[in-house]
């Protein structure tokens, strides 16, 4: 479904990534992790068209869209949960919501939508009157899956959602992770809870210093001498 | 000061602080999404008060069934000079955006010169010397019409912002325009749309106020200086503060134009903007830091 080729980014004179390449199938959940700084985020910015790409090739369902605006990727079905969740601040709950569900492709089942997000994420039915500003970080984080699944994606690329939550919430936050698979979202997520987020996976990739040095499906990699050295501390 | 020349000044400060609303609705709207100090915000005034100038007096309409013109108009004129002026400014450094909206404010001027002279003209007509008495309380039917017209402009505005979904999404760039790019919104199309509707509503004020007052080139500099206190006092980028600060500089100018000399008025301002810049800098109903608000 997402076909990344070479990937480069970078910002400024500063070049982060230099040849990022990684598939996302239909249907699958895809982790990226690595160590803070790899290039993590920088590729999801590329992905969603935050920041321009140096070089490389981002597929999307077969066709080429690196060129293209953010909004014409979401009306496409590719959707992102920023790093740092980035919701509305001044706006109600309920409002960060109804934003989520702004591409036109998302407009017509907006309340089917709303009531899916709500049975799924009750804390966040509760909190709907609320400024989203107000909300506490966990509480924030699931306003921002529920946003994300407002858009109602095709793929649905998720930077880091558990940084600096509570372990409870982290905990919930793989829970809600695994129920979005079960209605056929494609997932690719990026996560510092490697150990986590590899047993969960169905296939993974390492980043270090903006290049893929090691992937594999999930398992496999758990059990790799390197891997848990470097990143599990084993 | 007796109570009947109170509740007179203070109706007439109110009545002309509507319309100071509606000059810096348009000029703190622009900034709050944008983040650009539009320094050609008084000409846009100068151009409504132009075209109503000529609808009425060349094409003999009422110049309240000019606004209905008039508003289309500066809409279209806003869209221009975003597309051409403003646009290619966009993310570029201050320095860049003060030069290039000075510098629209001038060519504006100097255009306006060249076309209409250096006269100052003014309507007069019937009903932009007509009066309502009430009581023993007289004031202005072009005034009231004029606060009456802003308000429901202001409330209109409210409305679309607060409900629709491209108003939701002209507040959701305000506060962070990456994050509404991700949620499909096109982000230079807000821009555009944000920039001609401020426009408009300027160009609006400037129709409201052709009845009162006269109009020449520079005549934009008279009132762009309240349009920036209003919106340093209100909060920079709300557009409630911009509502509650320009109803405030509209009864604070008439009673201190009476109390001490209309010749003052500038000081007055300058005075209110000082206090506020170290009162409370974010302003009124400003958020420290962020510089904006809901609405
Ligand atoms: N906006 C930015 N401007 C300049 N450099 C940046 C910016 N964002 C990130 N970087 C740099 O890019 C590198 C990769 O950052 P990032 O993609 O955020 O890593 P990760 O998400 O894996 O922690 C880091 O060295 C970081 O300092
Ligand atoms: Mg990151």
């Amino acid at each position: 479904m997402l076909e990344v080729r070479g990937l480069a980014a970078g910002y400024g004179e500063n070049a982060v990534l230099f040849d990022v390449s990684f598939d996302v199938p239909e249907g699958s959940l895809t982790v990226i992790v690595g160590a803070n700084a790899a290039g993590k985020t920088t590729t999801c910015r590329a992905i969603s068209g935050e920041i321009e790409t140096r070089g490389g090739t981002i597929r999307f369902g077969g066709e080429q869209i690196e060129r293209e605006p953010s909004n014409r990727r979401v009306e496409r079905g590719l959707v992102q949960i920023p790093e740092g969740r980035r919701l509305f601040p001044f706006m109600t709950v309920e409002e960060n919501l109804l934003l989520g569900s702004y591409a036109h492709r998302a407009r017509a089942a907006r309340q089917e939508a709303l009531d899916e997000v709500f049975t799924l994420l009750p804390r966040v039915a509760e909190r709907r009157r609320q400024l989203a500003g107000s909300l506490s970080g966990g509480e924030q984080s699931m306003v921002a899956i529920g946003r994300g699944l407002m858009a109602r994606p095709r793929l649905l690329v998720m930077d880091e959602p558990t940084l600096g939550l509570a372990p409870i919430f982290v905990e919930r936050t793989f829970e809600i992770v695994a129920e979005i698979r079960k209605h056929g979202v494609t997932v690719l997520l990026v996560e510092q809870n490697v150990k986590r987020a590899l047993s969960l996976c169905d296939r993974a990739y390492v980043l270090e210093h903006g290049q893929v040095v090691m992937q594999g499906a999930g398992e496999q990699l758990l059990g790799d001498e390197g891997l848990r050295r470097a990143y599990l501390g084993m | 000061m007796t109570f009947q020349l109170f509740v007179q000044l203070l109706a007439a400060g109110v009545l002309l602080g509507g319309v100071y609303a509606l000059i810096s609705i348009g000029l703190t709207l622009i900034f709050g999404v944008m983040r650009i100090v539009n320094f050609a915000h008084g000409e846009f005034l100068m151009v409504g008060m132009y075209l109503s100038y000529y609808l009425v007096t060349a094409a003999h309409m009422n110049p309240y069934l000019a606004l209905i013109v008039v508003a289309p108009g500066l809409y279209l004129f806003g869209l221009l000079v975003e597309m051409t002026v403003i646009k290619p400014t966009v993310g570029q450094s201050d320095v860049v955006q003060v030069f290039a909206t000075v510098g629209l404010s001038i060519v504006l001027q100097a255009a306006a010169l060249m076309a209409f002279s250096a006269n100052v003209m003014g309507l007069n007509l019937p009903i932009t010397n007509a009066l309502l008495h009430l009581g023993w309380l007289t004031i202005g039917v072009p005034q009231v019409l004029a606060f009456v017209a802003a308000m429901l402009v202001a409330a209109a505005l409210f409305a679309f912002l607060g409900r629709t979904d491209v108003g939701r999404a002209i507040r959701a760039t305000a506060q962070d325009r990456s994050a509404a790019a991700l949620m499909g919104i096109d982000v230079p199309a807000i821009y555009r749309l944000t920039f001609a509707l401020g426009t408009a509503m300027t160009g609006l004020a400037g129709a409201l106020l052709m009845p009162i007052y006269s109009v020449s080139p520079d005549v934009g500099t008279q009132f762009v200086l309240v349009a920036f206190v209003v919106v340093v006092l209100g909060g920079m980028g709300s557009v409630s503060g911009a509502l509650v600060g320009g109803l405030l500089i509209g009864i604070v100018e008439t009673f201190s134009g009476f109390v001490i000399d209309p010749q003052w008025k500038a000081a007055i301002y300058f005075i209110i903007f000082l206090i506020v810049l170290v009162v409370r800098p974010a302003g009124l109903f400003g958020i420290r830091g962020s510089e904006e608000t809901a609405s």
